[in-house]
């Protein structure tokens, strides 16, 4: 077992996970970097759908929303935008964040909200016991897809990078130090931050396991200028060796609650405000 | 002297017809007449055949009669439109190829070239506010009072278009009056003033579940384009930001409902908005809504469906949807305003409820409600209150706290330095997953509570008549009006009429009510009796006779008239 060292974000609850899942040195990295942060867990809201990842929220202290299938990305956006001083983190897998939630992707990169979002990518089904995901490799065979996937996998960085999304990283969980830096920067971003992280699935997925991701993965180095998305999508449609790292950084984004524009000069959230009751009265006499 | 008149302007779509309606209806108002204007309209941009009813009277008149005094075609396709409706009494005005079709119509029709006239003042796009001008010249309102109005309406065109639109009204004026002068026209439109109404105020349905979404503290707004709602969404748009309330198109109401939810979460007031469709893709977050405990409130607009349906047209099909949306058990409230006053009333106290009691409340409502409008003369605002419910949270919180009453205090993240735990699965008072079966009991027995605390919250419904009724006439939401208006009209000491603004949970005087009947009768806009069959099922008593309406058209005054004239002689049929 992996030994977790000890932070305020600890619950004393019974893990659900499987013995070597990703997931438990994700669930580390996430408190220690919040740690480093010196964020506390009553100053971020962890919002998580559903699947093996979407239990994040259960396993550590915080405020947490634990949605439905696929909608968390929806949920986050809505919370940030009631809460701009909210620190909030999405958390899911990519069965609920590419398949049931796909549309709620696409459009959450486009609106840029202040969040950051880790997709643990296993490229399985964990919770419905070993089906393909949306980022399973073809040829990658279950008991459903019995002659092997033929569908094309999604490719969650290059999809965001096309986008415009401000912040598009890749990561490894057998990588500790390496993640906790990109979830770092990713938390301090400003603007919509996703990590893609492969977590491996031990139960259900013995093709891309740990070995596999440490043999078919590489970092990106200096050379690498994230800034430019053209070379960031050329980066990202790797399939030899996939990069890991910061593959794009667009920082001259507005965030959704820029443009939402009630706190550009007031940022009191939503829960403090007080309906203007004269300026109410003034609208009425309008329609006299 | 008559008390009421009907004027109806027939044509396409992007004719201009809306805007003679606002422009019409605000300067009657303001001559001291009562209005009511309702429209019918396609699901189309341009073009197909439209119509707007618009009765003006000595006293207040608040629903859809078929009658027509004045008719305005404004194309070829309009007489035909209407002609069900036309009677001997029935004038038409207009361009003569447009009053000239249905030549079997036995009325008085007058020509007048408005498109000619409208030329000569600098364009066919005057043609409008010449019929405009007639109108106003039939009921000799002040001209100064329609120049105002013209002023107001074209006040961002600059002072050029508003002089050519008040020499254009003031055209049709002097048609009306020399057709009168000249007794060129049979009949005489004049009708008591009452100069009380003109500080009333005018608004449709719409514009009555808007403002009472800012009145009642509004200011997370969510929703995808559809008709017959998204005026409500239009209008929180462009007045909301002065309110400091968010307004969001989003990408399907899926992440609809759900940003409502995580923005409820963090402690917004949370206002959704849509149609049947639309609704049938937020169920699931209904029902999150339900475990969750979150505050929402739901705008539902009925229109006619299956599917796509009609889009623009109305129906009261959805009660059982709305009342039944969502996976597993959760208490709801569910408001269907009979007037614009409820409108507004009911969509601002919508906002107390759901964070009082933390169950979804919904309004719901119809085309027919947010498309029309007339003159009311108070809202009662200065009474109305904001009510929060969020506790400061501390080390202890428990956001799912069992406690006596079901509800379970509620905070928001940020609120204190406890924390705020929300989940969709079966939880611990901490908000923590579990599968233990006395948990999970004492979870349901929760929202249990809630229900019976909601049920005694619940509005009575008004009833109108005498206490010793044989025949009860049960209606609920938009139909109110139309069936008030109809009994009057029928006038019998033993008809009464019960109607519900709140159609879930029940009050608990429905039973006495329906039983005490010799005879129940339901009024309803779908073809199996939705409402009906909730009474039945709440106060275990067979309902005698629905009336149902699915043509995807509201009923009209007098056709509800024939109907229950036909039930109190004891021979209507389906």
């Amino acid at each position: 077992m992996i030994i977790i060292s000890k932070t305020e974000f600890d619950k004393d609850i019974e893990i659900h996970w499987c013995p070597g899942c990703g997931n438990y040195l994700a669930l580390r990295i996430l408190k220690e970097s919040l740690t480093e942060l010196g964020i506390k867990p009553y100053q971020f809201a962890l919002i998580s759908g559903i699947g093996q990842a979407g239990k994040f929220p259960h396993f550590m202290k915080s405020q947490s929303f634990n949605g439905l299938h696929g909608r968390y990305l929806s949920n986050a956006l809505g919370a940030k935008a009631a809460n701009p001083g909210l620190t909030v983190i999405a958390v899911s897998g990519d069965g609920c964040t590419f398949s049931e939630g796909g549309n709620h992707f696409l459009h959450t990169i486009r609106y840029n909200p202040d969040i950051v979002n880790i997709v643990h990518n296993n490229q399985v089904y964990g919770l419905t016991k070993g089906q393909a995901s949306a980022t399973s490799q073809i040829g990658f065979i279950t008991k459903v897809q019995i002659k092997g996937v033929y569908n094309q996998p999604f490719n969650p960085p290059a999809i965001a990078i096309s986008l415009d999304a401000s912040f598009v990283a890749r990561a490894f969980v057998g990588d500790i130090e390496q993640t906790k830096e990109i979830l770092k920067k990713a938390i301090k971003h400003k603007g919509y931050a996703l990590i893609d992280l492969f977590s491996p699935c031990v139960s259900f997925n013995r093709v891309n396991t740990y070995d596999w991701y440490k043999q078919n993965t590489y970092y990106l180095d200096d050379s690498h200028d994230p800034y430019d998305q053209n070379k960031a999508i050329q980066k990202a449609l790797e399939t030899k060796k996939l990069p890991l790292g910061i593959l794009y950084l667009n920082p001259n984004k507005k965030t959704y609650e820029e443009n939402v524009t009630i706190y550009n000069n007031d940022s009191t959230p939503l829960y403090k405000r007080e309906l203007d009751k004269v300026k109410f009265n003034e609208l009425l006499e309008k329609f006299r | 002297m008559d008390n009421d008149f009907s004027v109806i302007l027939c044509g396409a779509a992007g004719q201009g017809i809306q805007t003679v309606e606002s422009l019409l209806t605000r300067t009657l108002k303001k001559s001291g007449f009562n209005v009511f204007a309702t429209r019918e309209y396609m699901s189309r941009v341009r073009g197909g055949i439209n119509s707007t009813s618009i009765r003006i009277s000595s006293k207040p008149v608040r629903a859809y009669s078929e009658r027509i005094d004045i008719l305005i075609p404004l194309n070829e396709e309009a007489i035909s439109h209407v002609k069900d409706r036309i009677s001997a009494q029935t004038i038409i005005l207009g361009e003569r190829q447009f009053i000239q079709t249905n030549s079997e119509i036995e009325c008085e029709k007058i020509e007048i070239p408005f498109e000619q006239i409208a030329k000569e003042i600098g364009g066919k796009i005057f043609a409008n506010i010449i019929a405009l001008g007639v109108i106003c010249g039939f009921l000799n309102v002040n001209q100064n009072t329609l120049h105002k109005a013209l002023a107001e309406s074209f006040k961002s065109k600059g002072q050029v278009i508003i002089d050519e639109n008040i020499k254009a009204a003031n055209r049709g004026f002097e048609i009306a009056v020399n057709l009168i002068r000249n007794n060129k026209i049979k009949r005489e439109f004049l009708l008591k003033r009452n100069f009380d109404v003109i500080n009333d105020y005018l608004l449709d349905g719409r514009e009555a579940v808007a403002l009472g979404a800012i009145a009642g503290g509004a200011n997370y707004v969510t929703f995808y384009p559809m008709a017959p709602s998204t005026g409500v969404g239009t209008f929180l748009a462009q007045r909301g930001l002065e309110f400091s309330i968010i307004v969001d198109q989003s990408e399907d109401e899926i992440s609809v409902i759900n940003k409502a939810l995580g923005a409820s979460y963090a402690g917004a007031r949370s206002f959704v908005s849509t149609s049947g469709g639309g609704f049938s893709l937020m169920c699931e977050g209904v029902s999150l809504a339900g475990m969750m405990e979150l505050p929402i409130v739901i705008l539902v607009g009925q229109r006619p469906g299956p599917a796509t349906g009609m889009p623009t047209r109305t129906a009261q099909e959805d009660l059982e949807l709305v009342l039944y949306a969502g996976a597993g058990y959760f208490p709801r409230m569910i408001f269907a305003p009979g007037t614009i006053e409820d409108a507004f009333k009911l969509t601002q106290n919508a906002f107390n409820l759901t964070q009082e009691y933390q169950v979804p409340v919904f309004i719901l409502t119809d085309q027919y409600l947010i498309d029309s409008y007339y003159n009311i003369t108070s809202l009662e605002h200065e009474k109305l209150e904001i009510k929060k419910y969020f506790v400061q949270n501390d080390e202890n919180y428990e956001r799912y706290r069992f406690t006596e009453s079901g509800i379970s205090p509620l905070s928001v993240p940020g609120y204190g330095t406890g924390l705020v735990d929300a989940d969709s699965h079966t939880h611990t008072e901490e908000g923590d997953i579990t599968e233990d079966p006395i948990i999970r009991k004492k979870t349901v027995e929760k929202r249990f509570k809630k229900l019976e605390l909601i049920k005694k919250a619940a509005l009575p419904p008004e009833f109108i008549g005498n206490d010793d009724y044989e025949y009860l006439i049960i209606g609920w939401g938009s139909n109110y009006y139309l069936i008030k208006e109809a009994l009057e009209e029928l006038n019998l000491d033993n008809v009464a009429f019960l109607h519900f603004k709140q159609v879930y949970p029940l009050h608990s005087n429905v039973k006495e009510y329906v039983r005490k009947a010799k005879k129940t009768i339901t009024i309803e806009n779908n073809p199996t009796g939705q409402f009906a069959k909730l009474i039945e099922l709440e106060t275990h008593t067979e309902i005698d006779i629905n009336i149902l309406n699915y043509s995807g058209y509201v009923f009209s005054v007098e056709e509800l008239y024939q109907k229950l004239k036909k039930v109190v002689e004891g021979d209507y049929n389906k």
